[in-house]
């Protein structure tokens, strides 16, 4: 087995302000299944290809945001070596205990230096993606919405860039994909610990523990091409797209859910291995890096947070 | 019956429906005036304060709005359904997050 330690990010749990309407927007627009609810008020959704009970937690608040996002780790012993890593590098960590959300191990808590809170864990109930494990269909019927793949990413703004450089790098052993440095100051790092063209990203700020968006996957870019129909039809606040990225080559549109948490859904970006070069971007090129055809930032895509 | 929003920062006015949040009825029109963020109450930004009017709310974000600036008309526009006509200034401004 090559791909060791941290697998993937294995789920996220976004604050919403109303659970109706935002069950509406992730099941029926997006197209994620809902797998569960828990007494907390919490509803748990997976993609269709997820074999994982869930990969996105919708919490009732009374804000927006994000509360945690969780990697999933391939051993038991993966997760005791990441906690005692963790400590080394000098953050605090917690247990949680098995079953706090249903069907999930006991999970390793600790807020990162940008200031978010991040979760490792080694077991979540596998429900399958729908399809036999023997001589199976390539896809499930009575998919809804985008039909999102999987749970891919996601972005987060956050202070005391460098440390958290450092940590992730060092501490969780993420490898540095892409990047945009003004100078010799990294604005962005996109950062994978798979063959991810990232599996999360940071973006230098100066507020801490901020969510810009959680990701999913499409199989095409004509999938984007008809979220942007559902965008329209179903009157979700569209941000930008559908075009393209420079960094990561991924074909994008963004939007927002009902509590202006920003989700994005794209197809078809780049990948890496371990020897892959890291590619850079430049500030005096940052529009054709983060918009690839029309070269010009988007002022809410650049300073709107949740 | 559409009615009259008045941003007094910049004497911009437009028509706003009932069943239309503040910046909905802007943009819709191409009016400027109010910054438009994710127009679901989570991100701020374009926060307001009523001076005239009355109007209907959905939740937003504590994080941007207290129950005591909700109580006293400092609300985000876009989860305000207007029900009169209405005066406003401008609180909110998109600033710059990513740090040159």
């Amino acid at each position: 087995m090559a791909m060791t330690g941290i697998l993937r990010p294995g789920h996220i749990q976004l604050r919403v302000l109303d659970m109706d309407e935002s069950v509406n927007h992730y099941c029926n627009n997006i197209g994620l299944i809902e797998t569960d609810r828990d007494e907390q008020g919490r509803v748990y959704l997976k993609c269709w290809d997820e074999q994982d009970k869930f990969s996105v937690v919708l919490e009732p608040s009374d804000r927006s945001g994000m509360d945690h996002v969780a990697y999933k780790v391939a051993t038991e012993q993966d997760l005791w070596h990441y906690e005692s890593k963790i400590k080394k590098f000098g953050i605090d960590t917690k247990r949680v205990p098995a079953g706090e959300l249903k069907g999930c191990g006991e999970r390793v808590r600790f807020v990162v230096p940008a200031g978010h809170i991040f979760e490792l864990y080694a077991e979540k109930e596998q429900v399958g993606n729908g399809l036999s494990t023997t001589n199976p269909a390539p896809w499930p019927r009575g998919l809804k919405g985008m039909e999102p793949i999987r749970f891919d990413h996601c972005l987060l703004y956050g202070n005391n860039f460098e440390e958290n450089f450092k940590f992730f790098t060092e501490a969780l052993d993420f490898q540095l994909t892409e990047q945009i440095v003004d100078g010799e100051v990294q604005l962005a790092a996109f950062l994978t610990c798979s063959t991810k063209a990232h599996d999360v990203a940071f973006i230098r700020s100066e507020k801490s523990a901020q969510l810009h968006h959680a990701s999913f996957l499409l199989g095409s870019w004509e999938g984007v091409l008809k979220a942007g129909d559902i965008i329209s039809m179903e009157d979700i606040p569209l941000e930008t797209g559908p075009t393209r990225h420079g960094l990561t080559r991924g074909q994008t549109i963004y939007f927002f859910d009902p509590s202006g948490n920003r989700n994005e859904v794209f197809a078809e970006d780049s990948y890496v291995y371990p020897d892959s070069p890291v590619l850079t971007w430049t500030a005096d090129n940052i529009g054709q890096a983060i918009f690839y055809h029309s070269r010009t930032l988007v002022d809410s895509f650049m300073g709107v947070t949740s | 019956m559409p009615f009259q929003i008045t941003i007094l920062d910049t004497n911009e006015v437009y028509s706003c429906k009932e069943t239309q949040h503040l910046l909905s009825g802007m943009m819709q029109l191409g009016k400027k005036g109010i910054p438009v963020g994710c127009r679901s109450g989570g991100c701020g930004v374009c926060k307001v304060k009523i001076h005239q009017g009355a109007y209907a709310t959905k939740k937003m974000s504590r994080d941007h709005v207290s129950q005591d600036e909700e109580n006293s008309g400092t609300v985000l526009a876009c989860r305000v359904f207007p029900q009169t006509n209405i005066s406003l200034s401008v609180i909110g401004h998109l600033h710059k997050a990513v740090m040159r």
